[in-house]
């Protein structure tokens, strides 16, 4: 009893934490804090997810795109010179346009927890062992054909990436670590024997200076 | 309404946390102190020798100093990030703990079954710190420090997270105590994962070195370079925070490592009846967590820093590929049972 009112008290905390932090991705002035707000948001989806029991889910989210993705976001944030004001003028213009998109989004939304509450209720949990064994077990066996799909699509996504942005420019200066390794002293240096008697007359014509 | 015993699990919880977080930040002082005295016996010096015996109230008097001196903000510095970014860093680094084992029997404050996912994902959230506190600082060289680390840390967390995946696939499981008894047997230390992953084992010492941003992988402080690269606007307490997290860090590296590879708690001489030696206790997990902690000091002491490329070179064209190579070895190993987990 007590056990189920804490988690609703969690649920509702990182519910309005979430909800405030996506509001303030699209309404705070600077991006860095938007892109720190979207952080949140996703770290607060991934506390709901957790209190579902969908630990993985949850920790996937939190290492992928809280952990890998958002880094390169903000680093691309961090490095662009963005001219804030004529952001702020198209905000009006395309609000309609925006609101369309979040009704249609909660229409779709609400149908499919609708057609859900209809159904057994499923919880994350199945087989009450852990649904990371469970998950991986269908990853690997029911679903490894669309599984190993989506790899080879990220890979060819990742590939294309670098092709579109690679340019090869033929004035810079690279390194090779094979060649620079390979260099031995023998081949730098020349060690020169010389005998260690002062030279006299020298010595002689700086005194007289 | 059961109040009786909801309150009595909370304060457990809350105890079983500071039993963990305050030896810690002690260790971290100490680590400190052994850390000066180490180097300085590399370099033929005393080290700390004058505050308490063996110089070893050092460390407490340095933090005092630190707590009470004065916070400088710059002019320009973003005020709420400038704050938050040594909190961000501390956070994760303190968090982390709570899925480490110390023992078998469940000592550990939560004996999750996702222990390494939430250690992935608790460690990653570490360079949000390095990357705010360069950007909020509003200087050339703290930008130029969290650029470096955050290209960094990036590039080593994939072989880090690939060698803890060849551990998984070998152990069979995400939980730290159960990849521990997996590494239980008859023949010693030859049925830890350091053998069957020697090359993993490597890779994932060196990425955690990178990760935590120690020489010769500490190009995001480069002292001779950017003077001290992401926390060079910060002083004081704040200060002190990122010296926190980054020897925390240390810690739990020096301690996932035996966890992971060489056997945890589990005695080098298991199943050789050798009375009390052969018998799992805390005191080898110790054990092994100070010869790795002492390793991290020797290499401080040893090497001189990477250039930026190399490092680069070596996480992505050298460590990515033994890792993926490795994985289906480790698979392989598995599939003909090459080595069975707990035996």
């Amino acid at each position: 009893m007590n056990h189920s009112i804490f988690q609703m008290v969690c649920f509702v905390v990182f519910a309005v934490v979430a909800v405030g932090a996506a509001l303030a991705v699209v309404s705070v002035k600077n991006t860095v804090h938007a892109v720190l707000a979207l952080v949140l948001t996703f770290f607060s989806a991934a506390c709901l997810w957790m209190l579902a029991e969908a630990e993985f889910l949850a920790l996937a989210l939190v290492v992928v795109y809280v952990g890998a993705v958002m880094v390169l976001f903000l680093f691309v944030v961090m490095m662009l010179d963005i001219d804030l004001e004529p952001m702020r003028e198209g905000f009006i213009k395309y609000l309609p346009i925006g609101i369309g998109a979040a009704v249609i989004m909660l229409v779709e939304m609400l149908g499919i927890v609708g057609v859900k509450t209809l159904q057994i209720p499923a919880g994350a949990n199945p087989a009450g062992a852990s649904n990371i064994e469970w998950l991986g077990m269908a990853l690997f066996t029911r679903f490894l054909l669309p599984f190993e799909i989506a790899a080879l699509i990220l890979t060819v996504g990742l590939v294309a990436a670098v092709v579109l942005a690679l340019r090869v420019r033929t004035f810079s200066k690279h390194q090779n670590p094979a060649a620079q390794s390979a260099v031995r002293a023998a081949g730098r240096v020349r060690m020169v024997k010389m005998a260690a008697t002062p030279p006299a007359a020298s010595s002689k014509q700086e005194s007289q200076a | 309404m059961n109040l009786s015993s909801d309150p009595m699990i909370f304060l457990w919880t809350l105890g079983k946390i500071l039993i963990v977080a305050v030896p810690l930040i002690i260790a971290v002082a100490m680590y400190v102190w052994w850390e000066r005295k180490v180097i300085g016996w590399m370099h033929v010096r005393m080290g700390p020798n004058k505050i308490g015996p063996f110089g070893l109230l050092q460390a407490f008097a340095d933090v005092t100093k630190l707590l009470i001196k004065e916070i400088i903000i710059p002019t320009n510095a973003n005020r709420l990030l400038y704050f938050t970014a040594p909190l961000l860093a501390v956070i994760p680094a303190l968090a982390v703990w709570a899925v480490v084992p110390f023992n078998g029997g469940g000592l550990v404050i939560a004996d999750v079954n996702a222990g390494v996912l939430y250690l992935l994902a608790m460690t990653s959230l570490g360079v949000y710190g390095i990357i705010l506190a360069g950007w909020a600082s509003n200087s050339r060289y703290a930008l130029l420090g969290s650029m470096r680390s955050a290209a960094q840390m990036i590039s080593y967390e994939i072989c880090m997270g690939m060698a803890l995946v060849c551990v998984l696939v070998l152990a069979g499981s995400l939980n730290f105590t159960a990849i521990v008894e997996a590494q239980a047997g008859s023949k010693g230390l030859f049925d830890w994962f350091w053998l069957p992953l020697l090359p993993m084992f490597f890779v994932y010492y060196i990425s955690g070195v990178a990760e935590t941003n120690r020489l010769p992988f500490d190009v995001a402080e480069g002292e001779s370079e950017i003077v001290a690269g992401f926390h060079v606007e910060y002083s004081g307490s704040a200060f002190a925070l990122f010296f926190l997290a980054e020897y925390a860090n240390m810690i739990l590296l020096s301690f996932l490592a035996p966890i992971l590879f060489l056997g945890g708690w589990l005695s080098p001489f298991q199943g050789w009846h050798l009375g009390f030696l052969s018998e799992p206790s805390w005191i080898w997990l110790f054990l092994k967590f100070f010869i790795f902690a002492t390793s991290l000091i020797w290499l401080r002491a040893t090497f001189p820093r990477y250039r930026y490329d190399q490092i680069m070179r070596l996480g992505w064209k050298v460590f990515i590929p033994i890792s993926i190579v490795w994985i289906f070895v480790a698979g392989i190993f598995r599939y003909f049972n090459v080595v069975t987990p707990g035996h």
